[in-house]
């Protein structure tokens, strides 16, 4: 394995027709990390996870995953990894206990009963072992699942959205997991939607219409995007986003709560901007530093340019 | 790495087990339809039928006619629903279908009759469905060589000789092998099980791709074998059970001998089976929904009706067909069924049959196995 790195590829290029899905993508991901996957709808997310746990071939590229060879090795690489599909995927019209052991089975885990009985005491399911699981609610079908991937004891986790249709409350419970799985030494590749999760992950890669845009430690990001942002409080927002749309230095701005953020790549003509409208509005201006959001809105709206500009 | 877990493929076995325990209905179906179907079937389909409505155009009228016409009645073929006058009349009924038969007997005939001369009895039958006049038509020489011997005495005995003193004459006639349910019910046996073992199985990946199992199911170390025989091996024992309740309704209901080696029986009975799975569980691999895989699996049966010598004869079929129909499996397990219940054979008799659905059954599971993705490509 090299420099300690469970997923490392290269190059990863998949395609459905003639429709480019996943464009020459890297990624790199160090054992026992929170690898955040970001990315709107159809971007590639799904189809980059599967190619990493052998269940797509790609059409080009090479690398490890968890040390072997994710072209030619994808029955070992599925012995060690688990994987929690975006739709649930265990079965509907078997038991809690019932789709458990199925799973462990299926990874040959040692002293199965045991294990899965471990499984549903902590998960709390121990009086709903016999339940069927098609009968449970989004939340506990999200625990369910996480509990199937994680019974054979994997070295990797791959979630897709894990998270999609979850309570907060359960997000939040869910998230916990993660982090302790984390510090176990669990690597973990987790794709998502939420800036509140994506700012847990340790690092992040963030890829719109199959290619990546950026990657790094997430704290990096705002700062590799390279945006200014400035805050606006007050009365009479609605106006000022129409007035404000245009300006010099002005490349996004974007709506949080009762505040506007105004954002953009070029610091100074922004700050002049910003000193103008200062002085003739009634809003209170501040900088503050660039979030994540405002750097993934950013990066989004730059993909779509480039994508619309490809098509025509 | 082993291509072959048998712990995984235990789980596949206990999971579908626990799915088939679940969905009542399909396993109610799985039992109930034998049944039906032999009773449906088993009664409704006779090759040799009774009581067929008959007209009469009778141009002479003696001892002789009335023997004749009252043989027929008597024999339970025929049904004399009237009496006609003139070809069209007659013609017009058949096309109707209010008669299955006209019986024309023409004007002096039992003058003729006597005189020697040999008369036609004219009989019409409707050709539009040869199998229902293929009985009655074989039982009319009889009929009449009875009835006239038994009128035909005393001084007339001297023209009562045999063959009869004049000639029954069927238009259109068609002589099938008039078999009954005893040739139908080996026969259903074959379709049935073809019916259930190859639409079930049909949807066995379908489903798991349908529902989102799949993706979970591959992600896991499971190998192609272990999915197929995990996924065959349930139903291999519904078949059993279909065939014990079919076998013992098929003796209790219709006395149906079983005159050959059981051995061979249950060789080319297990082959059947595995063929037919195979064949399902390609069609799984084929088929994008489980619609298709039902319409797909649909369209196996009907060559397995149609061109395996259930329904028809096969040597009545042209060569293309026949070849067509050597490579149903239902062609040779319906085969293999009447000659061992029916005619008594043994294995050594059977050997081909075993050799045809041995090779159609590796066939279908290679072809199978080939088409099985480990990928969700």
């Amino acid at each position: 394995m090299t420099s300690g790195a469970v997923i490392d590829v290269q190059g990863m290029t998949k395609r459905f027709g003639d429709k480019l899905v996943v464009d020459t993508f890297d990624i790199t991901v160090p054992r026992g990390a929170i690898y955040g996957f970001l990315g709107p709808n159809g971007s590639g997310k799904t189809t980059t996870i599967r190619m990493l746990c052998g269940l797509l071939l790609p059409d080009a590229g090479s690398g490890t995953c968890l040390g072997f060879d994710v072209r030619r090795q994808a029955s070992q690489i599925k012995e060690q990894v688990g994987y929690m599909t975006q739709r649930f995927s265990l079965y509907e019209d078997l038991s809690i206990r019932e789709n458990l052991d199925f799973v462990a089975r299926m990874y040959g885990v040692r002293q199965r009963r045991a294990r899965v009985t471990q499984a549903l005491e902590e998960l709390r399911l121990a009086d709903r072992a016999n339940q069927l699981a098609g009968t449970l609610s989004g939340g506990w079908k999200q625990r369910l699942a996480l509990a199937a991937c994680l019974i054979h004891d994997p070295k990797l986790l791959l979630l897709d959205e894990p998270t999609a249709g979850v309570d907060p409350k359960a997000r939040r419970d869910f998230w916990d997991e993660i982090r302790r799985l984390s510090k176990q030494g669990v690597t973990i590749l987790v794709s998502t939607h939420y800036m509140d999760e994506a700012v847990q992950c340790d690092f992040i890669t963030y890829i719109a219409y199959g290619k990546k845009l950026i990657d790094g430690p997430a704290a990096d990001i705002p700062r590799l995007v390279g945006l200014t942002t400035w805050r606006a409080e007050g009365p009479e927002l609605a106006a000022l986003e129409v007035a404000l749309a245009g300006q010099p230095g002005v490349d996004q701005i974007a709506r949080f709560g009762a505040t506007l953020h105004v954002s953009g790549v070029d610091a100074s003509a922004l700050a002049e901007t910003v000193r103008q409208f200062e002085q003739t509005g009634q809003q209170r201006w501040s900088l503050q530093p660039a979030g994540l959001e405002e750097a993934f809105i950013y990066l989004m709206a730059g993909a779509q340019d480039n994508f619309a500009r490809d098509a025509a | 790495m082993s291509w072959f877990s048998p712990a995984r493929f235990i789980a596949v076995l206990v999971k579908e087990f626990i799915q088939m325990r679940r969905d009542r209905v399909t396993f109610a179906m799985m039992i109930g339809l034998p049944i039906v179907q032999l009773l449906l079937f088993g009664f409704a389909i006779n090759s040799d039928p009774r009581h067929l409505p008959t007209l009469v155009e009778v141009h002479d009228d003696g001892p002789l006619v009335r023997a004749v016409l009252a043989g027929m009645a008597q024999s339970d073929y025929f049904d004399f629903i009237g009496v006609v006058y003139g070809p069209d009349a007659g013609e017009a009924a058949l096309r109707r279908g209010a008669a299955n038969f006209v019986v024309v007997i023409p004007e002096d005939f039992e003058r003729d009759v006597v005189r020697g001369l040999r008369p036609d009895i004219l009989v019409a039958a409707d050709a539009a469905d040869p199998a229902a006049i293929g009985g009655p038509v074989a039982a009319l020489n009889g009929i009449v060589a009875l009835a006239s011997a038994q009128t035909l005495t005393g001084p007339l005995s001297s023209v009562a000789t045999a063959p009869a003193p004049f000639n029954v004459i069927v238009q259109r006639a068609f002589n099938p092998e008039g078999k009954t349910s005893t040739n139908i019910v080996p026969g259903l046996l074959a379709i049935i099980l073809s019916m259930t073992m190859v639409m079930i199985t049909a949807v066995a990946i379908v489903k798991e791709r349908e529902r989102g199992t799949m993706e979970m199911l591959i992600a896991t170390p499971v190998r192609p074998l272990e999915v197929m025989a995990g996924k065959i091996l349930p139903y291999v024992l519904v078949g059993y059970v279909q065939t014990a309740v079919f076998l013992a309704a098929a003796f209790v209901l219709f006395s149906v001998p079983f005159e050959g080696s059981f051995l061979a029986f249950l060789i080319g009975f297990n082959l059947f089976i595995l063929g037919n799975l195979a064949l399902g569980f390609l069609i799984s691999t084929v088929a994008r929904s489980q619609m298709q895989a039902m319409q797909l699996s649909f369209f196996t049966i009907l060559p397995s009706i149609l061109l395996s010598g259930f329904m028809f004869p096969f040597a009545g079929m042209p060569g293309w067909a026949q070849t067509l129909g050597t490579g149903v499996p239902a062609t040779h397990f319906i085969r293999l069924v009447r000659m061992v219940m029916l005619k008594g054979a043994n294995s050594a008799d059977v050997l081909g049959q075993f050799q045809a659905l041995a090779i159609i059954t590796a066939v279908f599971a290679l072809l199978a196995m080939l088409r099985y993705r480990q990928t969700l490509d």
